[in-house]
């Protein structure tokens, strides 16, 4: 059994859960709609079979997961991946980390804001505007949530308007909740 | 429109959300269909209303929320059989059922301190007798609260900048 990855990364991570997924051949109805199962889609992968247990909360969850990060207007992706990746340092999880570090910089076109990301966590010191949605995130993650009406005056000081601010604080909440799924109930393995 | 807006924001915000593109208007019923996945489900499994009512209402005193308190006292007083654990309600109390406390203890790490997270506290729940799929449901209801209570904190900031 290969050891947890521990330190951040942008490699493509496998992940192994700590309770025994759903087995495919054993699946209710519902879990099979809640997998969005079709005859065409038969691969999925052990996180969404751990998460089959409760069929009701992934079923709505999904499209609004989908909906938040890669819905259409409002705020540019690359943003929406910045409100991720704060939440998920302050939560530390690696594999959601990992993903969305990636995305960030498939989407940016840039590793910079990641690399230093990597090297100083809440701390690190970024371009203005970034600076300011990133700590808006982390901010808002912290337990308990700590983002200030300065915060807010600083998203809107760096252009970000009121749909854009929406699109932040919930791009950053939904990941509230995915790292506490991914973190929690599993961990992040080498690809093998 | 959606209870969680109404109750936790305000009726302003509610109508404010009108006038955005209409998406996230969607994004906000499927937050509110999700809330009714994680609080009363069809199929509870070893979670019933009333635990995972008095849950939100301890995870709601840790965030320090309590307008969320409230609402999910309310919602906990209107659960079926709520009495029985209407002594846990403090988020310090604690139960004599080991099963019990494994899932308050965990529904507390996740609300608090998700970062400490390792395979060890899984294995307290499963030795206390927590199934796979109950461990599940505790993760997305502890973690939709997680969610619910950023979104808020986040649309209030919103509304208190106008």
């Amino acid at each position: 059994m290969s050891d947890a990855v521990q330190d951040y990364t942008t490699e493509v991570l496998d992940w192994r859960p700590f309770v025994t997924p759903v087995r495919l051949d054993e699946a209710t109805p519902e879990q099979m709609e809640a997998m969005k199962i079709t005859p065409a889609n038969k691969k999925i992968s052990d996180y969404v079979l751990t998460l089959a247990h409760d069929p009701e909360s992934l079923l709505h969850r999904s499209p609004l997961f989908n909906g938040i990060m890669y819905g259409r207007d409002g705020l540019d992706r690359g943003s929406r991946e910045l409100g991720a990746i704060g939440s998920s340092i302050v939560n530390r999880c690696i594999y959601c980390i990992a993903v969305h570090a990636r995305h960030y910089n498939q989407a940016t076109k840039t590793t910079e804001v990641v690399e230093e990301i990597f090297a100083n966590e809440t701390a690190a010191k970024l371009p203005e505007r970034e600076q300011a949605i990133f700590d808006f995130a982390v901010k808002l993650s912290a337990f308990p949530p700590a983002a200030t009406d300065e915060d807010m005056a600083r998203l809107k000081a760096v252009g970000l308007d009121e749909v854009e601010i929406l699109d932040l604080i919930m791009s950053t909440s939904i990941f509230g909740w995915a790292n506490r799924l991914m973190h929690t109930l599993g961990e992040p393995v080498p690809l093998k | 429109m959606t209870e969680l807006i109404e109750t936790l924001v305000g009726d302003a915000f509610d109508d404010r959300l009108k006038q955005l593109p209409a998406r996230r208007a969607e994004l906000m019923a499927l937050t509110e269909a999700s809330r009714k996945a994680v609080l009363t489900p069809a199929e509870p499994g070893g979670l019933s209303h009333a635990l995972r009512a008095l849950i939100a209402v301890r995870a709601s005193e840790r965030l320090g929320d309590v307008r969320m308190k409230d609402h999910y006292y309310e919602h906990f007083t209107q659960c079926e059989d709520f009495y029985d654990l209407v002594g846990l309600v403090d988020a310090d109390a604690t139960s004599d059922d080991p099963w019990l406390q494994a899932v308050l203890d965990h529904a507390d790490m996740l609300t608090c301190r998700p970062r400490t997270a390792t395979k060890a506290d899984i294995n307290r729940l499963l030795a206390a007798g927590v199934g796979d799929a109950d461990i599940v449901r505790l993760a997305e209801l502890a973690a939709f609260l997680g969610y619910q209570a950023r979104l808020v904190a986040g649309l209030r900031l919103m509304e208190m900048s106008r």
